[in-house]
């Protein structure tokens, strides 16, 4: 309804009373819902309609990604070793020795192992990106290994048509992620073993860790001791600690 | 708070109503004026969360710090202890109904007109100074306005608008730097997008503090209008409404001869969005 451009001040002054009333009702009611989401229920450690939005924003923004949306890559002169941000799964002593790849399907049966030589001797791939840390800084730093699409192709024939994710952890199962697989087929996800033509540091990965400007670095785990395909999200550890667990860019 | 003239001929009583109240502020410029008010606060109370977590970006560029923005002991103050998560959960939530807000009422600007009071003519941006120095006190008579808002708030509400564009915008290119990746080149790169993220919020917490001092100065019946919409104006039974400056469309309708009830100065401009202005602050 259009309103008056002018009122006679008994009709203001009615008017007045409605609006205070009507605003304070939803100022009232603004302040409960702010406050019921604070105390929802926590899902997966995030207030229940909270996560629910990270649910939309996974499915808005994963129905856009396009597989051939190339992230910006820089100049190696622009680079540097990616600065180490996290120790979680590498408290444990690493055997490199010892190290090898294990990879599991669905139901948890094991399809194969790998040693470093066997993803050495996959096609290899160079990147230099632009990595992004949930916490808000970012790093142009490089990344040489095997793309994950040609790891993948090994095992298509094996594995059932309905897998969405693949879930990765370090060998002492401390660290763990979900990562859907239009994300893992991705050119620019990379098993990487190098950077700048070096063997990666123990403390960002070695010998193998994932690498992608696809996702925030929470994503991107190191040391990877298992993969496994899976037909539904699997456990992530900053997912089940609040964060959204697509956390993708 | 009404600017009264003083006349030299005391006004007789009169049984004309001696009030009667104009509409200022239509329900939808109202309603998203105060939706606005709670989200931006949630954005801001969650956005200090996020920046808490990483705080060296802005200036760590630079190499070197002006001044730690937000120290510790302010965030344990405000009970913003480090629960990045959190603060991204809402941040990334309630952006959503910021940016629904944001672009219902730049399309209810569009469709009402509403822009013509807001975007300041060539003319009125050459005032912003007299405007300044007048409210500041020191400068006697208040230049003229063309709208309900003077060169200065004209100026103000067009840049915090823009600046609303701005921060939604770089908060998507920060949110998805690869897939919107031409927001990032826009605004210069994802470090560059971040910068001019937090530097506008810091500049709408300085308009924020501007604003309240203005509406305080403004008084209770300015204040109100955006409740109510409309402001209560004392009328002169001498000469119509009591202003001390009348806009210029309404200067032009108004005349001394026509009786009190009906002069009012109100015009309606295209779209429908204005009423004549009366010389006063409105924040």
């Amino acid at each position: 309804m259009r309103e008056a451009e002018e009122l006679s001040i008994e009709d203001y002054k009615k008017r007045s009373r409605r609006s205070f009333i009507t605003g304070g009702v939803a100022a009232v009611g603004g302040w409960f819902t702010f406050r019921n989401i604070q105390s929802a229920d926590l899902v997966d450690r995030a207030p229940g309609p909270l996560r629910d939005i990270h649910e939309l924003n996974e499915s808005i923004w994963s129905s856009l990604f396009r597989e051939d949306h190339l992230a910006k890559e820089y100049d190696i002169s622009e680079a540097s070793i990616l600065r180490v941000n996290g120790r979680h799964g590498l408290r444990s002593e690493l055997d490199l020795e010892g190290w090898e790849l294990t990879v599991l399907g669905p139901d948890g049966e094991q399809l194969g192992t790998h040693t470093l030589d066997d993803i050495k001797a996959l096609p290899w791939n160079e990147m230099t990106i632009e990595h992004k840390c949930i916490e808000g800084w970012a790093q142009v730093t490089n990344w040489q290994g095997a793309r994950f699409s040609d790891f993948l192709a090994l095992y298509e024939d094996q594995l059932p048509d309905d897998i969405s994710d693949v879930y990765i952890e370090t060998p002492d199962g401390d660290y763990y992620v979900s990562v859907d697989m239009a994300t893992m087929r991705h050119p620019q996800t990379l098993l990487a073993y190098d950077n700048f033509g070096e063997p990666i540091n123990e403390l960002n990965g070695a010998p193998l860790r994932l690498a992608t400007p696809l996702k925030y670095g929470i994503k991107q785990i190191k040391r990877i001791g298992t993969i496994q395909f899976l037909r539904d999200r699997g456990g992530d550890y900053w997912g089940e600690r609040g964060y959204d667990w697509y956390a993708g860019l | 708070m009404t600017a009264t003239l003083e006349h030299d001929d005391a006004p007789a009583p009169a049984p004309e109503p001696t009030q009667k109240a104009v509409l200022r502020h239509r329900r939808g410029n109202r309603w998203m004026h105060w939706i606005n008010f709670p989200l931006i606060t949630i954005m801001i109370w969650s956005g200090l969360r996020i920046y808490w977590a990483e705080q060296e970006f802005a200036f760590g560029i630079l190499d070197w710090q002006l001044f730690a923005f937000f120290p510790d002991w302010f965030n344990e103050a405000l009970g913003l202890d480090r629960k990045l998560a959190r603060g991204l959960a809402f941040h990334l939530s309630f952006g959503w109904l910021l940016t629904i807000n944001g672009a219902a009422y730049l399309s209810y600007l569009a469709g009402t007109g509403g822009w013509r009071e807001l975007v300041p003519t060539r003319q009125q941006l050459r005032r912003v100074p007299a405007v300044v120095m007048h409210d500041l006190g020191m400068r006697k008579e208040e230049p003229p306005k063309e709208t309900h808002y003077n060169g200065a708030q004209q100026l103000t509400y067009t840049v915090v608008i823009l600046m609303g564009i701005v921060i939604v915008l770089t908060g998507f290119a920060l949110f998805k730097p690869v897939q919107l990746s031409f927001l990032v080149t826009v605004f210069g790169g994802y470090e560059s997008a971040r910068l001019i993220h937090f530097s506008t919020t810091m500049l709408f917490l300085g308009f924020f503090v501007i604003h309240i001092i203005q509406v305080v100065r403004a008084g209770r019946r300015n204040f109100t209008s955006m409740v109510t919409g409309y402001e209560v104006i004392d009328i002169d039974p001498a000469d119509g409404v009591t202003e001390s400056e009348p806009a210029v469309a309404s200067a032009a309708v108004t005349t001394p001869d026509e009786p009190a009830a009906a002069s009012v100065a109100t015009t309606t401009t295209e779209g429908g969005s204005d009423v004549g202005g009366v010389g006063e602050d409105h924040a």
